[in-house]
């Protein structure tokens, strides 16, 4: 099977994640739900960085099963958290190359074209604003050339200006990127600019009949899309 | 007085860079551990702090006597006993200080949290690599204050060095221990020369310190 073929479940203090879903080769997969529905533990479990019984195949390759676990170092993901992250020790062009010469990518120009960071390349991570620390995040996620990318709300704790500068970059990304990308997030608008499916997500579970087309779901307030989910959760349990 | 001065300069400098190696996986360990019980660790390393340096001084001599279980492993490689010796003192000055080492590297790891690791990790460094190229670097501001903390406490100590060093001229001989001597013997001439150097040096080891803590409360690099 092509993409992205994932099923998590299992108990996480008291929280349990029952998630099955599938990643279409490419484009953008926006999972959206109400918080505290699982979104960030399933994009936690596809990264490897936490470990719950189930099964990860991406692009037709193992990532995990009964036997199989890739640490998340050995995992071709890439993963841009809702805070940049950066590395304060290193310049921009340090966070870059940390992932690049891991990967052994020897050319950045491409990245740092498509996300216009070489202005930024020389300075301190320090000197940032919040959308520039964004895109030198999904910048260093690109280098490392991944597989999968995955992106936990990105653009959530930027304000409006730093917002629309970012977004985009994200359409420009959206055009040239020939993987899945998994995107978390709450907004409509983003959605409906960035999305071309859309999972639903509630109470540990992905809501069946996922694959709703770009634009459908996003003209819904977060409450119906919630309410949505949470009746296809329902229709999904009694036969 | 130059060799007494140089003596106690190696034994606090081999002191700290010994000590910081040793404390680095400890801490590491107790930053990142959940379970309770960690902190029975934690409270092992500290302990140092409040024991009357005789008491840690009686038990590290009987550790290191030549008829201890744990010379007796050493006994093949030609070691009898550490008492008495430079190494033992470098090795009772390490116990001594372990905490003042411990506590800052501690606190370095854990205010950087668990992000910077994970982020590493799917920038395909493995957990060791990640440790020395992620870890170790945004903790220096708490190596720094280690190595300082461990540099004058060791410097400062009395009891221990006494106790397991004996206070032979040239070998195991530091500064606070020849400024009792100095002192019983009535040379408070040469004894204030030796003191205040201490006095001098121990406020300029704090100061540095507070001035460390300063920055990283702005946030400089």
């Amino acid at each position: 099977m092509i993409g992205v073929e994932g099923r998590f479940a299992g108990s996480l203090g008291g929280f349990r994640l029952d998630a099955e879903f599938h990643l279409e080769p490419t484009g953008i997969t926006a999972l959206s739900g109400a918080s505290g529905s699982g979104k960030t533990t399933l994009l936690r479990c596809i990264a490897g960085l936490t470990r719950l019984p189930g099964k990860l195949t991406v692009g037709g390759e193992v990532w995990q099963d009964e036997q199989v676990f890739l640490p998340p170092h050995r995992r071709p993901v890439g993963v841009v958290f809702q805070e940049a992250s950066l590395f304060s020790h290193l310049s921009v062009r340090g966070n870059l190359e940390y992932g690049a010469r891991r990967a052994k990518t020897v050319d950045l120009d491409e990245t740092i074209e498509l996300l216009g960071l070489a202005p930024l390349l020389a300075r301190s991570t320090g000197a940032l604003s919040g959308g520039e620390r964004q895109r030198v995040a999904l910048g260093r996620a690109l280098v490392t050339r991944p597989r999968l990318l995955l992106m936990d709300e990105p653009l959530s704790s930027l304000d409006a200006g730093a917002k629309a500068e970012i977004l985009p970059y994200l359409e420009r990304l959206h055009r040239t990127l020939a993987i899945p990308l998994l995107y978390i997030s709450h907004d409509a608008g983003e959605i409906a600019r960035l999305a071309d499916r859309v999972l639903l997500m509630a109470a540990g579970k992905v809501a069946p009949g996922e694959a709703a087309r770009r634009g459908e779901l996003a003209s819904l307030t977060p409450a119906e899309r919630d309410a949505l989910a949470l009746a296809a959760l329902r229709a999904g349990l009694t036969p | 007085m130059a060799e007494v001065v140089w003596t106690t300069l190696k034994l606090a400098g081999l002191t700290t860079v010994l000590l910081l190696i040793a404390a680095t996986p400890i801490a590491w360990w107790l930053s990142r551990r959940r379970a309770w019980w960690k902190e029975i660790v934690a409270a092992i390393t500290t302990l140092p702090i409040i024991l009357p340096p005789s008491v840690l001084g009686f038990y590290l001599l009987i550790c290191i006597a030549p008829q201890s279980p744990l010379m007796g492993l050493l006994h093949p490689f030609g070691i009898r006993t550490l008492a008495f010796t430079f190494t033992g003192l470098v090795i009772g000055s390490m116990v001594y200080s372990l905490p003042f080492a411990v506590q800052p590297l501690r606190n370095a790891f854990e205010a950087m949290g668990p992000r910077p690791m994970e982020v590493a990790a799917t920038l395909r460094a493995s957990p060791l690599d990640a440790f020395f190229t992620v870890a170790l670097p945004l903790a220096r501001r708490g190596f720094l204050t280690a190595a300082i903390l461990v540099f004058a406490h060791t410097i400062g100590e009395f009891g221990v060095v006494l106790m397991i060093g004996g206070g032979i001229p040239g070998k195991t001989e530091v500064i606070s221990v020849r400024i009792y001597q100095q002192v019983e013997a009535l040379q408070y001439g040469e004894a204030h020369k030796l003191a205040a150097g201490v006095v001098a040096f121990s406020f300029a080891a704090l100061l540095a310190m507070l001035l460390i803590d300063r920055g990283a409360e702005r946030g400089a690099p």
